[in-house]
């Protein structure tokens, strides 16, 4: 296949952001043609990313449709290609992407043309950071998405977006020159950046410590983990509906992509090593923030908290080193974009009709809005991991990869699963029964036509790969099997060295 | 007559600069004119440059030489020169001071720093230097009726004077103990013994150290930017800076190359400090060329580390690093001279708020260029940075790497507060709608470097590593 798929796939939304700027006349016509442009053009890429997923092979394990051009001579080349793990995280990219566009177009009412100009260029550096098979490469794509990011909370946040945008992007970048640093030294240890080579090229162990907590560094602060979250809190608060749901659903998941392509991939013997530290701070992580969340008035913050115990989960998950394990942190990282995104936007309905999000606030939701009750009432249940949503699917696969390695901390993170069962039922029962608040909820309209469309996609998906998550993991499968199997033999090399 | 054909980009400036002053004299009013023959005859002696031939020559018994480097240095300054003077006409021409001196100051500063840049011996270079230098106190006080400038004028004079007197010394000893004022002779004849050799070195590079601002030689930068005219402070912050890293590099790897180990220590020293000095101080600047004259003496902090390494690569990247920095800082200067209300312009930070609703354009620029002196990609001041980076961790001067990691995230913060005043602020009154078609190419064309840049970055990274063949 000669046509460069990956790269109009990640250059697609760039175009579209570059239409769109350049789009003049009349205030109302020019938002008009910017809708449409927008929606058009993440579109089109979704159509792409599944002809994608349609003409992928699953049954081999090397990278497919590779891209290579020369880029900075003599030290990277511009590289992109995927494997089995990153092309499912491209279809989640550009499935979501329109969703924001559409939750943009109900509820952003300044600057929009800027606003779809800001997800489209975020959307291109997103995909890029699961497209790319170079270090450098996928430096600039992680970094770079902290510019449009920034300004989606900065510019369209709440009342505090100042501050939120500016400890999201400090803290963001503080973690990521680490990482920086990391991949030059990588660069003049072995003398390649390429993705492909690194994972054959066998690092020196004692090396290896230190440009693994560079790059921990980076993914810890990113994913979040305990206890580097507390910019996630204040981000999800502040950002507008559309910018919480990119957050939570992407821009998470590109730090537990790091993790399983460059931690596990690259630094085998050190990833082995602080295997202990990562089950620690997640195990803490599932408690301590579920329990945080027990504690929040502010819907919104409860689910990032929630969000933050999901992804202890995640790690956990991958440095388990188990195929189930590996699928299932996998899994759960698909399956709580789905969700996580969900949640906001359930959030954002209410916001966006009664501009509140303290969770005393409203009350008696059913019996004014029963179709958001019904919605939210699905994504409650699979963000607590029932059995039949696809919560449940990589919460179980995780727990039990990690049952076979350290049963201890197995138990301790199913003790997160009761609190979220906690936290999420509680939430549910205060926003949607009781008695009726105030007069101004009784006044609330239920779901219109986009939001109904938007929520029944979600819906769809959620169930359809909680009883059938075949597609997903005979997907993953092969690449996954090649990870391990990977893993082990770097181990075995490094040992037998010593 | 040989001779003479090499240094014609020379010749050709200095008959410029006197035939200049007699059409100044002579026409009425003629600032204008004067203003375009001055554009006219610096993008001449750029084509004179490109016309002199591809080789190592050394002329006046080897005390003047024109390599690649040479010419590589004097193109980027003839061309930021040109690029200064069309982006502040209107400018000078509201704050009255469109005299015929001015652009003839600057021509006369520029031929100072093109011999700077091609002196191989002490005492050319210093003439070099203080053509440039009494140009430079001239302009900062060029508008002489207004207090600030004539403080700013004043106090680089002083100075920089000082400045002077202690690099002279510093020659003064080096001639002493190795014989030769020739760049070569005292290269051979230097070694780490010759102690009074390498006392003068030192007089040496607080000398330079001040003329490029850096810590701790940096007092003058702050007080002159803000005082001098907006123009003056956009020629200060640009073009100086490459003869002053250009005759860095020429000094530390030609004549005390062999004493590396001495001046090593003193170059990741001056390093650190200014990049610590300049993250840490312009948080709390409201003025904007304050703010930008603490940002400058950060960047140089930068390009010095790459100058420290003492290989090639750290000479490739402290080059490409400055490259990078003069087209970001013409696009932001070009963004201070769009800040003007009725024929008032303004430099307090705060007057920025409500750009991105009245100007989105004028902001979206502003924002590129922010982002990009921050260094995060893929805007080019990443790359700017990557490569010191590289260079610094190939010879694993770690101390440095983490230091230029620190700063750039805490000097990343008062860049995201421009951003957030332009962006997140409740929207002041609009500025003036610009026509200086001048202004308006500088913006465009720095914004669309910057933003183009990463597509191949390789392009000004050969150009680079083919002039320093030698």
């Amino acid at each position: 296949m000669n046509f460069p798929i990956l790269s109009a796939i990640v250059f697609i939304p760039l175009i579209g952001a570059l239409f769109i700027l350049v789009i003049n006349g009349e205030q109302k016509t020019v938002v008009n043609n910017a809708k449409y442009v927008a929606i058009f053009t993440s579109l089109v890429n979704f159509l792409f990313s599944i002809f994608l997923w349609y003409s992928f092979d699953p049954s081999i394990s090397d990278f497919q449709f590779v891209e290579e051009n020369t880029w900075i001579k003599g030290f990277s080349n511009y590289q992109l290609g995927v494997d089995g793990i990153s092309i499912l995280f491209i279809l989640l990219t550009t499935f979501i992407t329109p969703i924001c566009i559409f939750s943009g177009i109900n509820s952003i009412n300044f600057k929009i043309k800027e606003f779809f100009v800001a997800i489209l260029v975020l959307e291109t550096f997103m995909l890029g950071v699961f497209c790319s098979l170079d270090l450098v490469i996928f430096y600039l794509f992680f970094e770079g998405g902290l510019i449009p990011m920034f300004l989606i909370i900065g510019i369209w946040g709440g009342p505090k977006r100042v501050y939120a945008a500016f400890k999201f992007f400090l803290f963001t970048l503080l973690g990521s020159v680490l990482m920086l640093i990391a991949i030059i030294s990588i660069y003049w240890i072995t003398g390649t950046t390429d993705v492909i080579k690194l994972l054959e090229i066998r690092i020196p162990h004692e090396y290896q410590y230190l440009l693994w907590l560079a790059f921990f560094s980076s993914f810890a602060v990113k994913l979040p983990m305990w206890p580097f979250h507390t910019w996630l809190p204040d981000a999800h608060v502040e950002a507008p509906t559309a910018g919480s749901v990119i957050l939570a659903a992407i821009l998470l998941k590109m730090a537990g992509y790091g993790f399983l392509r460059f931690s596990l991939g690259i630094l085998p013997i050190a990833s082995d090593y602080f295997t202990p530290l990562i089950f620690g701070l997640s195990t803490i992580a599932i408690i301590y923030t579920s329990l945080v969340a027990l504690m929040q008035e502010d819907m919104k913050k409860l689910i990032a908290y929630s969000s933050v115990a999901h992804m202890g989960f995640v790690t956990i998950g991958i440095f388990s080193l188990t195929k189930q394990g590996l699928e299932g942190s996998i899994v759960q990282m698909l399956s709580h974009g789905l969700i996580s995104a969900a949640l906001f936007l359930c959030v954002g309905v209410v916001y966006d009709r009664f501009h509140s999000r303290m969770i005393s606030s409203y009350g008696g939701l059913v019996n004014v809005m029963p179709k958001y009750a019904f919605v939210f009432m699905i994504f409650a249940l699979a963000g607590l991991g029932l059995p039949g949503t696809s919560g449940f699917v990589g919460e179980f696969l995780v727990l039990l990869g990690v049952f076979q390695v350290n049963a201890i901390i197995a138990v301790l993170a199913s003790l997160g699963v009761i609190l979220a069962a906690a936290y999420m039922l509680w939430l549910y029962k205060r926003v949607i029964f009781g008695k009726i608040a105030s007069i101004e909820i009784k006044k609330m309209k239920d779901l219109n036509k986009i939001e109904t469309y938007i929520f029944l996609s979600l819906v769809f998906l959620t169930i359809f790969f909680g009883i059938y998550p075949e597609p997903l993991l005979s997907t993953i499968d092969i690449s996954v099997d090649n990870l391990i199997e990977n893993y082990k033999t770097n181990l075995n090399f490094y040992s037998l060295q010593k | 007559m040989q001779t003479i054909f090499y240094i014609l980009p020379e010749l050709f400036l200095s008959t410029s600069i006197l035939s200049l002053l007699m059409v100044g004299v002579f026409v009425r009013r003629s600032f204008k004119l004067v203003n375009l023959l001055t554009i006219f005859s610096l993008g001449l002696t750029i084509v004179l440059i490109l016309n002199l031939p591809d080789e190592i020559i050394k002329v006046f018994r080897e005390s003047y030489i024109i390599d690649s480097f040479a010419i590589f240095m004097k193109i980027l300054t003839l061309l930021f020169c040109i690029f200064v003077l069309i982006s502040s006409k209107e400018y000078i021409k509201i704050n009255n001071i469109d005299k015929i001196e001015y652009p003839i100051i600057i021509l006369a500063a520029t031929l100072g720093m093109i011999l700077m840049i091609s002196s191989y011996d002490l005492i050319i270079f210093y003439l070099g230097l203080e053509l440039q230098s009494l140009s430079l106190y001239i302009l900062a006080s060029f508008k002489k009726n207004d207090e600030k400038s004539t403080e700013a004028g004043l106090k680089y004079f002083v100075l920089s004077a000082l400045a002077s007197g202690l690099l002279l010394y510093g020659f003064s000893l080096i001639y002493g103990f190795t014989g030769s004022t020739n760049f070569e002779l005292i290269s051979k004849n230097l070694n780490e013994d010759n102690a009074g050799a390498v006392f003068g070195i030192v007089f040496v590079i607080v000398g330079l150290a001040f003329k490029i601002s850096v810590v701790p030689f940096h007092m003058w930068t702050p007080d002159v930017y803000e005082g001098a005219p907006t123009s003056v402070t956009s020629f200060f912050a640009l073009v100086p800076k490459i003869a002053g890293i250009a005759v860095f590099i020429r000094f530390m790897y030609v004549p005390f190359f062999n004493i590396i180990n001495q001046w090593q220590t003193i170059i990741i020293f001056l390093s650190i400090a200014s990049m610590i000095l300049g993250a840490v101080a312009a948080i709390g600047q409201t003025n904007i060329k304050r703010l930008m004259a603490y940002s400058s003496i950060g960047h140089m902090g930068y390009a010095l580390a790459g100058i420290a390494t003492g290989t090639n690569e750290g000479v490739q990247s402290t080059i490409v690093y400055l490259t990078i920095y003069l087209v970001m800082s013409l696009g932001t200067f070009a963004c201070i001279f769009m800040m003007k209300r009725e024929n008032i312009f303004y430099e307090n930070i705060n007057d920025l708020s409500g750009l991105s609703k009245n100007h989105p354009m004028i902001a979206l620029c502003f924002l590129v260029m922010l982002f990009s002196l921050a260094g995060i990609p893929p805007l080019a001041g990443f790359f700017a940075k990557f490569y010191i980076f590289m260079s610094v961790i190939e010879v694993k001067m770690y101390a440095l790497a983490v230091a230029g990691l620190i700063t750039t995230v805490v000097s990343a913060f008062y860049y995201l507060r421009i951003i957030k005043i332009i962006y997140f602020d409740k929207p002041k009154k609009a500025f003036d709608e610009t026509y200086d078609l001048g202004l308006k190419f500088s913006l465009i064309i720095s914004t669309i470097l910057i933003l183009v840049y990463f597509i191949y970055p390789s392009l000004l990274l050969e150009i680079v590593s083919s002039i320093l063949i030698n």
